[in-house]
């Protein structure tokens, strides 16, 4: 019989019975936001019972705004200041959008290197675009639930690189999102899948959306979803397939000209709705009426297939490489799951089913798959599973190096390594006296800075003054389970810690995103109070239930004078949360509180640690 | 008790030898980082995260260095005070160095023999082409000439690799 648990009077141990934390998936052309409700995942619909949102947002004269279907109705009006594939550009320099003449924004280069869109309402980054996207889907899970969200997991490609999940996570901050995890959408895809079917081996996720493709190569084992290997290209999607076939049918009508933003947006609908329309049919007429004549061309499968085989080639050569770098062959490949809105395209089918030698696994809706399995992992990070079994093993998709002399890169953490993972690297000063230190960080699998991605710059600075070649200072490079890198830096024979001061190469520094989030919530200085003191409760709240929890489990690891100093910060803290009115001093009390338990933490985890040994050994026995 | 110290082969408790059964370092790895992973306490404090990171991390490493055995044989010997020294320390017995030669070698030879039916080819396109003006015998040519470019391909990556 199952014993009821009751709490000491006035100490509930948790005021909602469970905990609203969703999984969103931030798609290049819809997004989508999911629940774990009743035991089952499932996508919440809008108002009108529509689960999508397009990824398009148009910026209104004033302060007016529409997102989703409302924005992709005026795209063809307001193309200027309608963006849509947004996801393309997060964490992205103006060098890098290749295409740009053919769409219909007008690009500005930021100061941190990131690039800009020019709107009525005036430059916007793609961080607050996503932000806007974001917050209406936080906003529907709100509505939905009547309830405030402790968080939520949002995905991203697995191919994305750290200035890219840096931007996701930036844009999920400023839409006032508490991000559990950043989490790939092939893991997303096979955690959805994988806990559906009940499955175990090896299995390959290809993952064609509207702007990314990856590859990721996993193995499945008793809820243990071990990434082997990843690979794609952040830079190839639907978006792609829509303008080669556009190019195809221009190149059939030379007289004609896509010359306005306006004949860009239309020549791109009219192609995707060709594509879109090939998939069942054997031929279609592609229509579009240009500004400078009607363009209309007759494009049969075999045409479209024609003009996209390099695209598909792409695919099929990152698949051969993740394989390889698995260590593992075709025939080890148990299946072959689709994802993405993209393999709906016969072509794809064929060459994924031609290269792997079986039929790719179809049975779940490739458009929501990512964000159900975002949900699933939500719910057990929220804690509202405790009995999950659930447990992600996932890779960091690029090497992380770091530039030396001559411009050549030295390899810190290879791709593919499980992540969370970290190294040291121990430097030395170069002059007599040195006391900073310039480390520049880059990702990317090529030999020469220049041909690898920029990451940050890095600043040490204290170093005690030594003799040239004597200071031994150990940086240490630590990327998260987010796939985020951070950086430490130690000199040894003195301990001095070294301060680190970071550029990223694309991206907002911490600053930038204060005010921006100042910004966007432009409201009287009150309402920030009254926001950040909701904010220290709501962290005071859940420091005092984890506390509760681990003592309810391991408080025998506790002498009692250990158990009554904790006891008494707790009692402390439970007060501060009733009549604190100060943010920062609230914030202060969760703060002791999480420094007393340090220790008992650390017992914790050794506990644990051993547990897991000792349970290892009866197994085998 | 076990500690952030332990050496790898303490921390996955296998016995310190050379020999290892992969299919148990893999279930032990899992068995850890079920325990471990910061994943596991993402309602908890920051503090109970950060130790969660340090264990997840030391785990990660220890099983990247036991489960290759080129790393897991460099370990042992350093664990038993001999380390390997691989920056200061290049000298190979000369008939090593030889072989590691004849290899290149054999290598490039490959690639020039290529290179040689790459230019033949070539040449009979041109004849087929050009003199005889017959486009469907050529056909077949094309083709192995495209076999011909990628093989090339293939083996100056593994030339790039090796230099």
């Amino acid at each position: 019989m199952a014993l009821l648990q009751i709490s000491e009077p006035g100490q509930s141990p948790d005021p909602h019975q469970r905990r609203i934390a969703v999984g969103i998936d931030l798609g290049t052309t819809h997004s989508l936001v999911a629940s774990v409700r009743n035991g089952v995942a499932e996508c919440l619909p809008d108002d009108d019972g529509r689960v999508i949102l397009p990824s398009v947002v148009r910026f209104m004269p004033g302060q007016g705004r529409q997102i989703g279907f409302d924005a992709v109705q005026s795209a063809a009006s307001d193309p200027v200041n309608t963006i849509a594939s947004v996801k393309r550009f997060m964490g992205r320099g103006l060098q890098d959008i290749a295409d740009r003449s053919k769409l219909p924004y007008e690009f500005t280069a930021s100061d941190q290197g990131m690039l800009s869109i020019q709107t009525v309402q005036g430059p916007k980054s793609p961080v607050e675009v996503s932000a806007e996207i974001l917050a209406t889907l936080r906003y529907r899970a709100e509505d939905t639930f009547n309830d405030d969200l402790y968080g939520a997991v949002i995905t991203v490609p697995a191919y994305f690189d750290d200035a890219q999940r840096q931007a996701t996570k930036d844009a999920a901050q400023l839409a006032g999102l508490n991000v559990l995890r950043l989490i790939n959408e092939p893991t997303a895809a096979a955690i959805a899948y994988g806990l559906d079917n009940a499955s175990e081996g090896v299995y390959a996720v290809f993952d064609l959306g509207g702007g990314t493709f990856d590859i990721s190569i996993l193995r499945l084992t008793q809820g243990v979803f071990e990434v082997l290997s990843t690979g794609g290209d952040s830079a190839l999607g639907g978006d792609d397939y829509d303008q080669a076939l556009a190019d195809a049918a221009m190149a059939r009508q030379p007289a004609l000209q896509a010359a306005t933003a306006e004949d860009k947006t239309v020549l791109k609908a009219a192609a995707r709705a060709a594509k879109e329309a090939l998939t069942n049919a054997d031929a279609v007429t592609l229509h579009a009426a240009l500004s400078t004549g009607s363009l209309s061309v007759q494009i049969s499968r075999a045409d479209f297939e024609q003009a996209t085989q390099a695209l598909t080639a792409r695919c099929i050569t990152a698949v051969r490489k993740a394989l390889r770098d698995a260590q593992l062959g075709k025939d080890d490949v148990q299946g072959v799951v689709m994802v993405g809105g993209s393999t709906r395209m016969p072509q794809i089918q064929q060459a994924v089913a031609d290269f792997f030698g079986q039929a790719p696994l179809n049975n779940l809706n490739p458009d929501e798959v990512v964000a159900l399995g975002a949900a699933i992992q939500a719910n057990q990070l929220a804690g509202n599973n405790a009995a999950g079994e659930l447990l992600l093993l996932d890779v960091i998709p690029l090497s992380l190096g770091i530039e030396t002399m001559g411009g050549l890169v030295e390899r810190i953490i290879p791709r593919n390594q499980t992540i969370p993972t970290a190294m040291a690297q121990d430097f030395t000063t170069y002059q007599d006296g040195q006391t900073a230190l310039a480390l520049h960080v880059v990702q990317g699998e090529r030999d020469l800075v220049q041909d690898c991605r920029s990451l940050a710059r890095f600043e040490l600075r204290g170093i005690p003054p030594m003799a040239a070649g004597a200071a031994r200072i150990r940086v240490t490079f630590t990327v998260d389970a987010d796939g985020l890198l951070s950086v430490g830096a130690k000199e040894q024979i003195s301990g001095v810690e070294a301060r680190i001061d970071v550029k990223p190469s694309y991206g907002l520094s911490d600053d930038q995103i204060a005010t921006m989030l100042q910004e966007t919530f432009t409201t009287a200085q009150a309402d920030m109070k009254a926001r950040a003191l909701v904010e220290a409760r709501v962290d005071a709240d859940r420091m005092l239930l984890a506390t509760r929890s681990a003592l309810a489990a391991d408080g025998q690891l506790l002498s009692d004078a250990e158990r009554a100093r904790i006891d008494a910060l707790m009692a402390t803290l439970q007060a501060a949360i009733q009549t604190e009115q100060d943010a920062k001093a609230l914030e202060d009390c969760t703060q002791a509180l999480a420094k007393g338990t340090e220790a008992f933490a650390a017992e914790r985890m050794n506990h644990s640690i051993q547990k897991a040994l000792a349970g290892q050994n009866i197994q085998s026995m | 008790m076990i500690s952030l110290q332990a050496n790898d082969f303490e921390l996955f408790d296998v016995p310190v030898q050379y020999a290892q059964d992969r299919a148990q370092l893999d279930a032990r790895w899992k068995a850890l980082q079920r325990e471990a992973h910061p994943d596991r306490f993402a309602a908890e404090g920051a503090a109970a995260q950060r130790i969660a990171m340090q264990w997840s991390v030391r785990i990660n490493e220890a099983y990247q260095r036991l489960k290759d055995p080129l790393k897991r044989a460099a370990y042992l010997c350093e664990l038993q005070g001999a380390p390997v020294q691989a920056e200061n320390n290049t000298a190979m017995p000369a008939a090593f160095l030889m072989q590691q030669m004849e290899w290149r070698e054999s290598l490039e030879a490959l690639a020039d023999e290529v290179a040689a039916e790459q230019r033949r080819v070539q040449q009979t396109l041109g004849d087929l082409l050009d003199v005889a003006k017959d486009p469907a015998q050529a056909v077949g040519q094309v083709r192995a000439l495209m076999f011909i470019e990628r093989f090339t391909q293939e083996v100056n990556a593994k030339l790039d690799r090796l230099t």
